[in-house]
């Protein structure tokens, strides 16, 4: 009995998300009173042993750089044999596009219970019921897991990572697993800018900057905060932002620390897709906008007039801090 | 070329969310349902595309649910297809539900599964990857775009911080989202055309459900939002350093 947790890496680093996978992991470890194991697929530059600090005492790696390249047949086969050989019985995935697609697979192959979405430690006093958002964030289920291995893939943003001491001994795993189906034949990265699923802070803007010409405001803000920034349906509708960045129910769903709406009125499709958000500050001119009543802070005002002297005194703020 | 697009009905996106019976169960009085917008814009779109390109293809729809979602799979078939099957069974659990997919894919020999990213409901993202599992085939999830040449994919997916191109040869499954293709309205020629295509209902198969929905939960309500002068926007950076320890 053991703790299984997927590391998922790109560009030769392990992601925050599998940071805050592995804290968890641990903390489901200690739950259970056993002890939690890492998995890496493929090859990264940093060292591996310094994943123990988030309480892991054991990577698994396959260090095969073919696997750099996720195809989630090859994935799940690997996973598979991993689990075998570590006698996992609780498997943790990020809730990321990797741990989404890999995590059902590997569900289907162990027939293994799963369950998506994870925002909290699972409850193991009677059985085992994980927590996880329903409805697009306007409610929670919890869910049982009624098989003898179980996976949970858990949101970004959820689980708090905790760094404290230790190293992980790196045991080298042989994978019988075969060619990828999938071909991988490029990789477009927004470069520079912070991935919207993993940031802290999230800046965006709504039809009420009236054009993509006015975004400039927006970016300037998002820049003093090191902030990714994200959009209303309407804007990625009429290609103001890439579509990438719609938020909301039928868009991407984030749970940042921070959420700063602009010039968003607040209808229900959007909140769904950003209600998990620690804070939400709202600025909009209209104080009747629905935003406000799902805010932490607002101001009522003008976006155009508003936004550059925000960004100003955090730049302040940030100098004298 | 056959393809199976996964359909599936969920609540209308603004519909009150609410639970009786102990909070066991989703309130279903006064929600008006709908297909769930992935499947519908975005995979069934897409597949009606392909169709419209090359008139051999076929398209049919699947979805495991009693006779209540017959509604949804009308509309449907109103927006394109050729004809539909019901599995006639409720369930909340992927893994049941992904098993009686793969049933119907493995009879019906589809050459590519399209299926929505998730539900606006359960948001499991998980059937397609399932139904892939069971049925052996490759996977793509989250493609914002799709391309066919012969029998050769050529897909677009999302990644965290950008997209990834990738390359499979059917037969495939693929999960669809927001870019795969545009939201398309019923016309009356289709809607006429979609009552008398076929809609099949086979009874479901043995498989287990793997989980169970304990109970649901509201999330707590805002305390109330603190306005800010907006004059006075030292304050709100005050109190969003201080206060909240966001920045
Ligand atoms: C099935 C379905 C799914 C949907 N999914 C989504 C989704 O995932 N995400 C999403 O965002 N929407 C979604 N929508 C659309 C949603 O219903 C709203 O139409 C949309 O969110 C509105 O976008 P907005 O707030 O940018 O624009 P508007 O509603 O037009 O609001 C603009 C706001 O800007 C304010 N404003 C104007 N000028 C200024 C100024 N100078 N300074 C400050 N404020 C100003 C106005 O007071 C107003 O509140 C969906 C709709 C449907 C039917």
């Amino acid at each position: 009995m053991s703790v299984l947790v997927f590391i998922d890496h790109a560009d030769g680093h392990v992601k925050k998300s599998s940071l805050e996978a592995l804290t968890y992991g641990a903390k489901v470890a200690a739950q259970l009173g056993t002890s939690a194991e890492g998995l890496l697929l493929g090859t990264v530059t940093e060292d591996l042993a310094a994943l123990g600090k988030y309480g892991v005492t054991k990577i698994h790696q396959a260090a095969n750089e073919a696997l750099n390249n996720l195809d989630t047949q090859v994935y799940a086969a690997a996973i598979a044999e991993a689990v075998t050989a570590s006698g996992a019985t609780v498997i943790i995935f990020s809730h990321t596009p990797t741990g989404k697609a890999v995590a059902a697979r590997v569900s289907a192959k162990l027939k293994a219970g799963l369950v998506t979405g994870a925002c909290a430690l699972p409850d193991t006093s009677n059985g085992f019921v994980v927590k996880k958002g329903v409805f697009s964030g306007k409610a929670f289920a919890n869910v049982s897991i009624n098989t003898a291995v179980k996976i949970i893939s858990l949101n970004p943003n959820s689980y708090m990572t905790v760094a404290g001491e230790g190293t992980a001994a790196v045991a080298p795993l042989a994978i019988s697993a075969g060619a990828a189906k999938v071909k991988v034949t490029a990789v477009n990265k927004v470069s520079g800018d912070v991935p919207l699923t993993e940031a802290d802070i999230v800046v965006s803007g709504g039809r009420g900057l009236k054009g993509p010409e006015n975004w400039g405001i927006l970016l300037d803000l998002a820049k003093v905060l090191g902030a990714a920034t994200a959009c209303s349906r309407p804007v990625g509708d009429a290609h103001w932002r890439p579509h990438h960045e719609h938020v909301g129910q039928t868009g991407v769903q984030v749970a940042p620390n921070l959420y700063i709406a602009v010039g968003i009125s607040g209808a229900i499709q959007h909140l769904a897709g950003v209600n998990r958000s620690k804070i939400i500050v709202v600025i909009n001119k209209d104080p009747e906008a629905p935003f406000f009543k799902a805010a932490d802070y607002g101001i009522v005002g003008d976006a155009f007039e508003v936004l550059p002297k925000l960004t100003e005194a955090i730049k302040k703020m940030k100098a004298s801090a | 070329m056959k393809i199976l697009v996964c359909v599936s009905k969920t609540p209308d996106t603004t519909s009150k969310v609410a639970f009786t019976d102990g909070n066991t169960k989703f309130d279903e009085a006064g929600v008006q349902w709908i297909i769930n917008p992935y499947d519908e814009w975005y995979s069934l779109v897409r597949a009606i595309e392909l169709k419209e390109k090359d008139a051999s293809v076929v398209i049919h729809m699947v979805t495991v649910g009693g006779a209540d979602t017959e509604p949804i799979i009308r509309k449907a078939l109103a927006l394109g297809g050729d004809e539909a099957i019901r599995v006639n069974s409720d369930s909340t659990d992927s893994y049941y539900i992904a098993a009686q997919i793969a049933e119907i894919a493995k009879q019906g020999g589809y050459d590519l599964i399209f299926t929505g990213k998730e539900t606006l409901d359960y948001n499991g993202s998980s059937i397609g990857g399932m139904v892939a599992e069971l049925t052996d085939a490759p996977y793509i999830s989250l493609a914002t775009k799709f391309d066919l040449e012969g029998t050769t994919a050529t897909v677009t997916r999302e990644i965290e911080g950008g997209e990834e191109v990738a390359e499979v040869a059917l037969p495939a499954v693929v999960s669809c989202q927001k870019g795969m293709a545009e939201q398309r309205i019923p016309n009356m020629r289709g809607i006429m055309a979609a009552r008398t295509k076929p809609l099949k209902v086979t009874e479901p198969v043995a498989a287990d459900a793997l989980t169970a929905i304990v109970n649901f939960e509201l999330p707590p309500a805002k305390a109330g939002v603190k306005l800010v002068d907006a004059e006075n926007v030292e304050e709100l950076v005050r109190l969003l350093h201080e206060e909240a320890k966001a920045i």
